[in-house]
C-alpha cells in the first residue's frame, strides 16, 4: 500500500505547477484583453455574468491548508491544466473540453447546502461556514473514471464524516444522497442528453463516514474551478468518478438506497456501489486497465487496482458481499 | 475534364484525405494530442472513417441529382480507399493501445463487447471492397457482380454507425449528426430509383402520342 507512508511527494512532481501557473496568468490576462474587446460585441450582461464576483473570482483563490496522513504518495500528479480542462460534467456539455468553457456561469456565491430527510433538524449550511468548519487538508487521490481513464489529483477538503456529524442524522439513516445544482438556464447543455436532472448520487452511511470520503472545496491548494464541481463536492477515491457528486446543493439522509443518476440511466452498466474493480468488466469495455491522463499515448496504459488501490482502508466495508452482483 | 485539371483535383483530394493523419502525427510529435492522447487518436481515426465513407456514398446520389457533376465518380474509389485506410488505422489503434497486441485480450473483446464485434464486422466488410478496387478486379468479377459485392458498403456503414452509438454512454446523443447523414444517403437511393423509374414510365407512356 502506498497510503500512509510518510514519504512526501518529490518536489519534482510538483514543479510543473509554476509552468502552468505562468501559462494561466498569461491566459487570464489574454482573456481579460479579449473580454475587453468583446464587451461591445457580446453585450455587457453576458460578460458580467462570467466575470462578476459572484462567479469567477473565487475559482483559483488560494486556500490555507494543512498536510494529511490520508494523502496518497508515490504518484506523479496530473497537471492542473489537464485536471481543469478534461472533465465529465454533462450539465455543461458532454465533450471533455466543454465544462471548462461553459461552467463560467455557475453561481458559486452565495451558496448553501440544504440538509434534509432523516436528521434531528433540517438545516442549511452556508459555504463560507463550511470552509471554516475544519482545517482544510491537502489530499492527493487517484481518480479512476468508469470510462477507463485516470488521474492523480491533489484535492483540498476534510472528511465528509465531519460534516455528517454536524448534520445530526437519525440512527435509522442508512444512506446519504447528494443532489447537484441544476438550473437549465445556466446549464443549457444538460438538455443535449436524455438524463433526468438534477444529478443525484449516493453512498451507504458507512461509506460516507469512511475518513477517505472527502468533502472537497479545492484542488492544487486553490478554490475548485467551476468545471471541477465548485464550490463544494464529494470525492470518493475508491469508486468510479461519477460517484463523486459535484456542485452539491442538497444532502438527504434516507433509510433506503436513493435513486442515482447513472444507475437509473443504465442499471446494467453503472451499479449503485461502482467500486473500482478490475475483475468486473463494464458490459461494454474491460476495467482491467486504464489510461493515465497527461502521458504520451504509448505510456498511458496501466493496470487498474482493486478499490483503486485503497483496499486497506475500505475493503472491510464490503465483507461478505458479492461484488460481481453488487458492482 | 482536362487531364491537368484532373491531376490538380486528385492532388487536392489526396492532401485533404491525408490531412487528418498528418495532423495526428504532428500533434503526437509535439505532444499536443490533449489530456487523453489514446482517446484522441481513436476518436479521430474513427470519425474520419465515417466521414469519408459518407462522402464516398454521397457521390452517386449527387451525380443523379446534378448530371453536370458526373465527373465526381473519378474520386469515389480514392475516397473509399482512404475510408478503408482510416478504418485500418482505427483497428490498429485498438490492437496496439487497447489490447496491447494481446491476442487473448482481442479475442475476448470481440466476443464479449458488442461495439467491438460490430466495429470488427464493419472493417471485415470493407476489406473485400478495398481488395477488389482495382480495374483488374472489376474486369475479373464483371461489372454486375462487382456492383453487387460493393453493395456491402451500405452494411459496413450501418455497422459503423451502430459501433459509434454502442460505445457512447446511454443518453449521450453525439452520434446523431452522422447517423442522420447516413440515413439520408441510404434512403436517397430508393427514392432516386423510384423517381427515375417514374420519369422513364412517363416517357414511355407519352411516346406513342408523339
Amino acid at each position: 500500500m502506498l497510503i500512509g507512508k510518510p514519504s512526501p511527494i518529490p518536489s519534482s512532481a510538483i514543479t510543473p505547477k509554476e509552468k502552468y501557473l505562468n501559462r494561466r496568468k498569461f491566459l487570464q490576462s489574454a482573456a481579460t484583453g479579449v473580454a475587453a474587446l468583446g464587451v461591445s460585441a457580446i453585450g455587457a450582461e453576458r460578460v458580467s455574468q462570467v466575470f462578476s464576483p459572484s462567479t469567477r473570482v473565487f475559482a483559483g483563490t488560494k486556500l490555507a491548508t494543512v498536510p494529511s496522513p490520508l494523502t496518497t504518495t508515490g504518484e506523479q500528479l496530473t497537471s492542473y491544466q489537464d485536471v481543469s480542462t478534461f472533465n465529465n460534467f454533462y450539465e455543461f456539455g458532454v465533450q471533455k473540453y466543454q465544462p471548462a468553457q461553459n461552467a463560467g456561469g455557475l453561481p458559486t456565491r452565495p451558496w448553501s447546502i440544504q440538509v434534509e430527510g432523516m436528521v434531528k433538524n433540517p438545516k442549511t449550511f452556508d459555504i463560507d461556514a463550511l470552509l471554516k468548519l475544519k482545517p482544510l487538508e491537502d489530499r492527493v487521490y487517484r481518480h479512476r473514471c468508469v470510462e477507463a481513464w485516470s488521474m492523480v489529483i491533489p484535492w483540498v477538503g476534510y472528511s465528509l464524516s465531519e460534516f455528517i456529524k454536524q448534520c445530526e442524522p437519525l440512527s435509522g439513516a442508512k444512506y446519504v444522497q447528494f443532489l447537484s445544482y441544476y438550473d437549465s438556464s445556466v446549464e443549457k447543455w444538460a438538455s443535449e442528453t436524455t438524463i433526468q436532472w438534477p444529478y443525484s448520487e449516493g453512498l451507504r452511511m458507512d461509506e460516507a463516514m469512511n475518513p477517505l470520503t472527502l468533502l472537497t472545496f479545492g484542488l492544487y491548494g486553490e478554490v475548485l474551478p467551476n468545471q471541477n464541481g465548485a464550490p463544494i463536492r464529494v470525492v470518493v477515491p475508491w469508486k468510479y468518478g461519477f460517484k463523486s457528486a459535484k456542485s452539491i446543493v442538497r444532502v438527504r439522509f434516507l433509510d433506503r438506497q436513493p435513486p442515482t443518476t447513472w444507475n437509473e440511466q443504465a442499471p446494467n452498466e453503472y451499479g449503485f456501489y461502482s467500486n473500482v474493480n478490475p475483475n468486473v468488466d463494464h458490459p461494454r469495455w474491460s476495467q482491467k486497465t486504464e489510461r493515465r491522463i497527461g502521458l504520451p499515448f504509448y505510456a498511458q496504459r496501466r493496470s487498474t487496482l482493486m478499490f483503486n488501490g485503497y483496499g486497506d482502508q475500505v475493503a472491510y466495508l464490503y465483507k461478505g458481499m458479492d461484488l460481481r452482483r453488487d458492482f | 475534364m482536362r487531364r491537368s485539371k484532373l491531376i490538380a483535383l486528385k492532388t487536392l483530394v489526396w492532401a485533404a484525405c491525408l490531412g487528418p493523419l498528418f495532423w495526428l502525427i504532428w500533434e503526437a510529435v509535439t505532444n499536443n494530442l490533449g489530456p487523453d492522447p489514446t482517446a484522441t487518436i481513436t476518436f479521430t481515426t474513427g470519425l474520419v472513417t465515417l466521414r469519408l465513407l459518407a462522402i464516398s456514398l454521397a457521390i452517386t446520389p449527387i451525380r443523379k441529382l446534378v448530371p453536370k457533376l458526373s465527373w465526381l465518380i473519378r474520386f469515389r474509389r480514392l475516397i473509399g480507399l482512404f475510408a478503408f485506410f482510416y478504418a485500418t488505422l482505427h483497428l490498429m489503434t485498438w490492437i496496439a493501445l487497447y489490447a496491447g497486441f494481446s491476442l487473448d485480450a482481442m479475442a475476448s473483446d470481440v466476443v464479449k463487447r458488442r461495439y467491438i464485434t460490430v466495429g470488427m464486422a464493419a472493417w471485415l466488410l470493407l476489406f473485400p471492397l478495398a481488395a477488389t478496387s482495382t480495374n483488374w478486379a472489376i474486369r475479373k468479377l464483371g461489372g454486375q457482380q462487382w456492383s453487387l459485392l460493393h453493395k456491402l458498403v451500405y452494411l459496413a456503414a450501418i455497422c459503423g454507425v451502430i459501433h459509434y452509438w454502442w460505445q457512447v454512454k446511454p443518453g449521450v446523443l453525439t452520434p446523431t449528426t452522422i447517423t442522420i447523414v447516413f440515413g439520408i444517403l441510404l434512403v436517397s437511393r430508393p427514392i432516386l430509383a423510384i423517381l427515375s423509374h417514374r420519369k422513364r414510365m412517363a416517357t414511355t407512356v407519352r411516346a406513342p402520342g408523339l
